[in-house]
């Protein structure tokens, strides 16, 4: 069974490790401040006793006010997974450090949640639309989007 | 490469379009090959000639009406998309599904697992350049398994079979009986395919040691299924994490270790007789009683988020719901097997040539309605 | 040509991009309006009885009974069009067991699936492509109409926006008995239709100065 990573348990280590990264923890899952996401996944990923280096999705998600965007990772040593989230608190031209450097299959993701979602990956290499055409008005999965 | 270095002869690059219409991109698949003569040095995969909007209509339809829709995301296996997206509401709303309906959730998805892979060994040998002969010999087992979900739900592609707490029908009858008889009909049908494939010089010559995906790539790109295990990570969803009840069943994980295009095919062959072996478990231990909780046809879950994977044919399909307590979801996100599985492509062709280009792309057995969705 | 793994691609891709859309939107703009069945004028049964000919008669039945479609295949449908061509229901028994890859070798086009705007381009190309005389079926929901995703915002409503259709099949997907009735309907169709010319409507060399 995979099992979630205790949140206390990470906290008191990336909070120690990074001070100041964790911005709030829940009991699924664990808000990280966006300055601090690609060091903190880059330690999750290599740090021995955790090894996250499974990437199983990237998602976003509009909340009006905020723009989440949500990690799963999974460590198929372990066989443990966590959540880590991230938010954008504007709406005009969020943006998110990117994860290519770390996982090569955050590429096309990051890319679809740009194209869908309207938030920008800094230092993503190749960002452009994926689904939609390029010249498509707005982004078509925030929730004030209207045809 | 190294006799074009020597004779230091130099190609103008070429830019050769496939698709998005071409009998061999499975769908809508559309790439930019850059080829040095034959030799594939880069493609950029353009995507998007199937992308419907399913995420977005979701949010606008209710809990059981989103249903149909994963039907025809992956539409070679219908019955995997309708479990993992019945799993994740359950999960949500805190269901739970009797004995007698799991069991026929499992059967179905085993069944539908064996309905996937026939056309996927079919379609790749398409690819290899055998025009529809086995192909065909491929679809014979997938219409003999096309009637028995007729019999279920009376559809033939498209089954909208499983509900939120359960399936839409109870079993007929003549289910059970027919399973049993059709199981031992697949086996033999699955050694002469296995004899006649792996005694052919041609097919093992194009196969062995083609695209080969090395495991650490395979991990860093988030590659599942029968592609991850071909490269030899031990891997499945079904061991790892169990979901409904297949913790109750004994199998085998079929791996192998090269991760080339012939590892792909028999890791694939084999986890078809390991499906086989679960049905043979399964379908002696139907219990009886009710198929289907006693779930409204609109729910309102509470407020809350949840994620539900599961072994789907081709890896780890996975459904993230954000709900609002309202009767629709507030956020659906389908984690897309066949757009992830494809993130390794461009390391696996470059070098091959054209010909190679399409046989390792046959090989990751992708849905377009999936990765556009 | 030495493989760089951190070259970028040699063409400017954001350019082709941009072309792209451009040809997306033009052609959104331009299809609003469904476009009529081409064969419409067949129900003026008068005027088709008189210039009926033996020659017509031959010329129909030598089109009807060898069609081949063209591979057309976007979504879902498609699984269904592999079983009318497969093993069961064998659609070779009705002369068309040639799938063409190349719509220049077709005259059919089986649009087996879900349209998007940014396929339609390419549906139209293909469809400009083929020679006459040629014909359409639309199968499946979303082909008529869009079907369930009808309302999405990429979707094309009904394949008769782009291009003209004969033959409607609906289903969802529909069963291969109904792909292979409406094929048989489409052969009815094509039996009707009038090969020759009508001879009214044709510029006569006899009559000089009259028009």
């Amino acid at each position: 069974m995979t099992t979630a990573l205790a949140a206390t348990e990470i906290v008191s280590q990336l909070s120690a490790q990074f001070p100041g990264a964790v911005e709030e923890a829940g009991t699924d899952a664990v808000l990280v401040k966006g300055e601090h996401l690609p060091a903190v996944v880059e330690y999750l990923k290599t740090a021995a006793g955790l090894k996250f280096d499974y990437l199983n999705f990237i998602t976003a998600v509009d909340y009006y006010s905020y723009f989440e965007v949500v990690y799963r990772l999974t460590s198929l040593e372990f066989n443990r997974y966590i959540v880590l989230k991230t938010r954008c608190y504007t709406r005009n031209k969020p943006s998110v450090l990117t994860l290519t450097g770390i996982y090569q299959g955050a590429d096309w993701q990051e890319r679809e949640i740009y194209d869908l979602m309207g938030i920008s990956f800094k230092g993503h290499k190749n960002l452009k639309r994926i689904f939609l055409w390029e010249g498509f008005d707005g982004h078509p999965l925030r929730k004030d989007w209207n045809r | 490469m190294t006799t074009t270095q020597e004779l230091t002869l130099k190609t103008e690059p070429f830019i050769l379009n496939i698709g998005p219409m071409h009998p061999s991109t499975h769908g809508v698949f559309r790439m930019r090959a850059t080829l040095d003569g034959e030799v594939v040095t880069d493609i950029e995969p353009v995507f998007g000639y199937l992308h419907r909007g399913i995420e977005k209509l979701a949010e606008e339809r209710t809990y059981t009406g989103i249903i149909p829709f994963t039907d025809r995301l992956d539409y070679l296996s219908p019955m995997s998309n309708n479990l993992g997206y019945c799993l994740a509401v359950e999960k949500l709303a805190g269901v739970k599904v009797p004995e007698r309906g799991e069991y026929i959730r499992i059967i179905t998805a085993e069944l539908q697992r064996l309905a996937n892979h026939c056309v996927a060994i079919g379609a790749m040998f398409n690819d290899a350049g055998a025009y529809f002969t086995p192909f065909l010999y491929m679809f014979r087992n997938r219409e003999k398994i096309y009637d028995l979900f007729d019999m279920l739900c009376g559809q033939r592609v498209t089954y909208n079979y499983m509900r939120i707490g359960g399936v839409s029908q109870d079993l007929p009858e003549e289910f059970l009986p027919a399973v049993a008889k059709f199981l031992p009909q697949l086996k033999k049908f699955l050694d002469e395919y296995e004899f006649f494939v792996k005694q052919n010089e041609v097919f093992v010559a194009r196969s062995k040691g083609v695209g080969i995906l090395s495991k650490e790539l395979a991990i860093n790109c988030g590659i599942s299924g029968p592609v991850a295990r071909a490269s030899g990570i031990k891997h499945d969803l079904r061991r790892d994490d169990p979901y409904s009840i297949y913790d109750r069943f004994e199998f085998d994980i079929p791996t192998a270790e090269n991760g080339d295009c012939f590892d792909r095919f028999y890791v694939r062959v084999q986890e078809m007789r390991q499906s086989v072996r679960i049905l043979e478990q399964a379908i002696k231990q139907v219990p009886d009683g009710p198929f289907r909780a006693n779930v409204p046809q609109v729910i309102h879950p509470p407020a809350g988020e949840s994620y539900a994977h599961i072994e789907s044919p081709k890896g780890e399909l996975g459904y993230y719901i954000v709900s609002d307590g309202s009767i629709a979801p507030y956020r659906f996100h389908i984690r897309p097997t066949s757009l992830i599985n494809l993130g390794a492509l461009r390391n696996m062709v470059r070098g091959w040539k054209v010909a190679d280009l399409i046989f390792i792309f046959g090989s990751i057995d992708i849905t377009m309605g999936e990765v556009d969705r | 040509m030495e493989i760089d793994e951190n070259k970028d691609y040699i063409y400017d891709a954001h350019e082709l991009d941009v072309h792209e859309g451009q040809i997306i939107e033009k052609l959104k703009a331009n299809s609003q309006k469904s476009i009529p069945d081409p064969d419409g004028w067949l129900d003026e049964d008068i005027k088709r009885n008189i210039v009926l000919t033996s020659l017509d008669w031959v010329i129909d039945w030598a089109r009807r009974s060898s069609l081949w479609p063209v591979a057309c295949f976007p979504a879902c449908c498609a699984i269904e069009m592999m079983a009318v061509e497969g093993p069961r229901f064998d659609l070779s028994r009705f002369g068309m067991e040639i799938l063409r890859a190349s719509p220049r070798q077709a005259d059919l086009m089986i649009t087996a699936g879900t349209l998007t705007w940014k396929m339609a381009p390419n549906v139209q190309r293909i469809y400009n492509q083929m020679p006459d005389p040629k014909w359409v079926i639309a199968m499946g929901t979303c082909g008529i109409s869009g079907g369930i995703f009808r309302s999405g915002y990429n979707v094309v409503p009904g394949y008769n926006k782009i291009i003209p259709v004969d033959v409607y099949i609906p289903g969802c997907p529909p069963r291969p008995e109904a792909v292979i009735y409406g094929i048989q309907m489409l052969q009815k169709k094509i039996a009707k239709s009038k090969a020759v010319p009508d001879l009214n409507e044709l510029p006569n060399p006899l009559k000089k100065g009259k028009k």
